[in-house]
């Protein structure tokens, strides 16, 4: 029989050596120009990035994201130097990272106070004027203890960016990140985002990703205390030529915590290019938890690449359970029967099966008013190609 | 008027040894408002024949025709044989998850009529409809045939068959795996169905059990891949007492 750790130990404080986990540094040298051939690397087309993971100059926030705050939310524009930066304990973990950490200009604070319940989502969106200036950005959110809010970082235009989001979610705290990356077709983005989620906290980070050339996030958190749960959903269709690449990695370092990770993805066209790699590291202090990850891929045109890559790491036998799930497939042949045996067209029978799969994952998300415009945008998605490949 | 017509059908799949016939020439014709029930072992092709009429890519037609009223439905895709006016009521229905049923079946009953139904009816049939197959209110926001019992399928398919009036309706093993109070409720929906007009309906089963409750016109009997026996409703009774046996050493 196991002794079940005391909770004032349960943290771990020193770190075990993980292969899904290597040591992060802030030092930009320590992190070597990639070359393509490292396992982070091995999947992203580094020539597409403009430099962004070599010396490209990141000359700073050049554009000002507009913040729409609800009463309540203390939103600022501080100083790079602020002590709010790096108070969810992210160390940047690659080179795009530990660049964008030391060049961004500003840190962008957003805090809902202890206690404070915000109904309205606070809006973030940066709209890119152009790629040849590359950007650096950094923002942080903090829900302090026992509140409940939803924000929406959205992403528009053409830009090069590499940025860095820190969540902090206080003991009990409720919060939902969104992240919309609707992008014009020349943009390339590189993002990091961390959350630390505290005791009996709850963390939904939804991550949306349409537009772009490139676009590869890598999606981070841990635990500041038994109890937290958290749930990843990822939405992402990709059209010819675009490469679009999720890195997840939930570092299960406290007892009885949960994770539960969704990525669905659609790709159609020549040369699209989607990438899934899904970390879940549970470790010896970690009893009691249960996590799951699933991604699933409809592959709707000839000439696309899924790439799909779950990874489980288990140091303790005493959770409550722990799963993954991957597949990747073309429409099923059963399904377009049964809706054209209904008199339902080949082209629309297509459309209801792909805005089903999508569905699922969007009923799952909980904020209404994205709901709607996430339909629509899958829906014109589809318009740009099912439609007319067949 | 609704005439289904099948002439000396052959019909094969593709298997890991070659090509493999299950129909081995099929002719059968129900006439408007005709009720035939074709009964049948296990594995004699009863599905084969369902899913050939509905145009299934899996079976390949090698021979004979299929007519509706004349026109030739082998040169129809899938969804144009639905809007012709058939209808496959399938022993397995095909779960599509993330599309409701609300929004599955206004799909559906907008291809078949070539419009959209009137909101304001439509909501008012589908409700009743359901009802009547005692499936409740919060049956059309579930994900078609995801998580449904095997009853639920099986209901689903006859609110399916009401809603979209077909001219000829093709049901395969519907009483399948069905209690006797789903089969009664089953079997009324089916009853509303016929009592229409010119309806056609092809009941396919493998047990006598509906046809207390669904009367056919004529019985044939089912067997590898062709009709061995066909008669009057006392057919099936003599089936129920005897069972296949005498029609499988036959056909083999
Ligand atoms: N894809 C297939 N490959 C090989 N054999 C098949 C295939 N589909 C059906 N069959 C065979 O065809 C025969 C008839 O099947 P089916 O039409 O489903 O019969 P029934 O509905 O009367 O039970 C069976 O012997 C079955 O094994
Ligand atoms: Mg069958």
């Amino acid at each position: 029989m196991t002794e079940t750790p005391a909770v004032a130990e349960a943290i771990e404080t020193t770190k075990v050596s993980s292969h899904l986990h290597p040591e992060g540094s802030f030092r930009v040298e320590d992190h070597p120009v990639p070359t393509g051939r490292e396992e982070i690397w091995r999947f992203t087309p580094l020539k597409r990035l403009r430099g962004l993971h070599q010396e490209t100059a990141l000359t700073g926030d050049t554009d000002t994201p507009v913040v729409t705050a609800p009463d309540g939310v203390v939103a600022e524009l501080l100083g790079a130097d602020n002590a709010v930066k790096g108070t969810s304990g992210f160390v940047p973990n690659d080179r795009i990272s530990a660049r964008a950490w030391e060049a961004a200009a500003r840190t962008l604070s957003l805090r809902i106070p202890t206690e404070a319940v915000v109904e309205e989502p606070i809006v973030v969106t940066l709209t890119g004027t152009g790629t040849e200036d590359a950007s650096a950005t950094h923002a942080v959110v903090t829900a302090e203890p026992h509140s409940k809010a939803t924000v929406v970082f959205r992403f528009e235009g053409s830009m090069t960016l590499a940025d860095n989001v820190e969540i902090v979610v206080g003991d009990g705290a409720q919060l939902t990140v969104v992240n919309i990356d609707d992008w014009a077709d020349d943009a390339v983005h590189v993002g990091h985002r961390h959350a630390q989620v505290g005791r009996d906290a709850t963390f939904r980070h939804v991550d949306v990703t349409f537009g772009g050339d490139v676009v590869r996030h890598d999606t981070t958190a841990e635990y500041a205390g038994p109890g937290g749960s958290v749930e990843m959903l990822g939405l992402y269709f990709a059209d010819a030529g675009q490469h679009i690449e999720h890195r997840l990695f939930v570092d299960h370092n406290a007892p009885n915590t949960e994770s539960n990770v969704v990525y669905k993805g659609a790709l159609q066209g020549e040369g699209a290019h989607t990438v899934w790699v899904g970390n879940v590291l549970i470790r010896k202090v970690a009893e009691g938890i249960e996590t799951y990850e699933e991604n699933r891929n409809l592959v709707l045109t000839d000439g696309c690449q899924a790439d799909s890559v779950p990874n489980l790491e288990i140091e303790t036998g005493e959770i409550a359970g722990a799963g993954h799930a991957s597949a990747t497939g073309r429409f099923d042949d059963e399904q377009l029967f049964y809706l054209r045996s209904r008199g339902v067209e080949e082209n629309e029978a297509r459309r209801l099966v792909v805005h089903g799969f999508f569905n699922d994952l969007i009923r799952r998300i909980q904020v209404p008013a994205l709901e709607e415009e996430l339909v629509a945008t899958v829906e014109a998605e589809l318009a740009k190609n099912v439609l007319k490949a067949f | 008027m609704s005439t289904l017509e099948i002439k000396d059908l052959h019909v094969s799949v593709a298997t890991e040894d070659g090509d493999k016939e299950i129909l081995k020439g099929v002719t059968l014709t129900i006439k408007d408002g005709e009720t035939h029930a074709i009964m049948g072992p296990n594995g004699s092709g009863k599905s084969t024949l369902a899913y050939s009429i509905a145009g299934h890519p899996k079976y390949t037609v090698t021979g004979g025709s299929v007519t509706l009223d004349g026109e030739d439905v082998l040169a129809m895709s899938v969804d144009e044989r639905a809007r012709a006016g058939l209808f496959l009521a399938m022993q397995y229905p095909v779960e599509v998850p993330g599309v409701s049923v609300s929004n599955f079946l206004r799909t559906a009953k907008t291809a078949v009529d070539g419009e959209a139904p009137k909101l304001r009816t439509w909501v008012k049939d589908v409700n009743s409809t359901l009802e009547r197959l005692d499936l409740d209110a919060s049956f059309s926001q579930r994900s078609v045939n995801e998580g449904f019992s095997g009853g639920e399928k099986k209901r689903h398919e006859i609110a399916q068959l009401e809603l979209l009036d077909p001219k000829v309706a093709v049901l395969d093993e519907t009483d399948s795996g069905l209690d006797i109070d789903a089969l009664k409720i089953v079997s009324e929906g089916v009853n509303r169905f016929r009592e229409q007009e010119g309806k056609g309906v092809l009941l396919i089963t493998h047990y006598t059990r509906i046809l207390r409750y669904i009367t056919p016109d004529y019985v044939h009997v089912f067997v590898n891949g062709r009709i061995a026996e066909e008669g009057g409703p006392d057919l099936a009774d003599q089936l129920e007492a005897e069972g296949y046996d005498k029609y499988v050493k036959a056909g083999v």
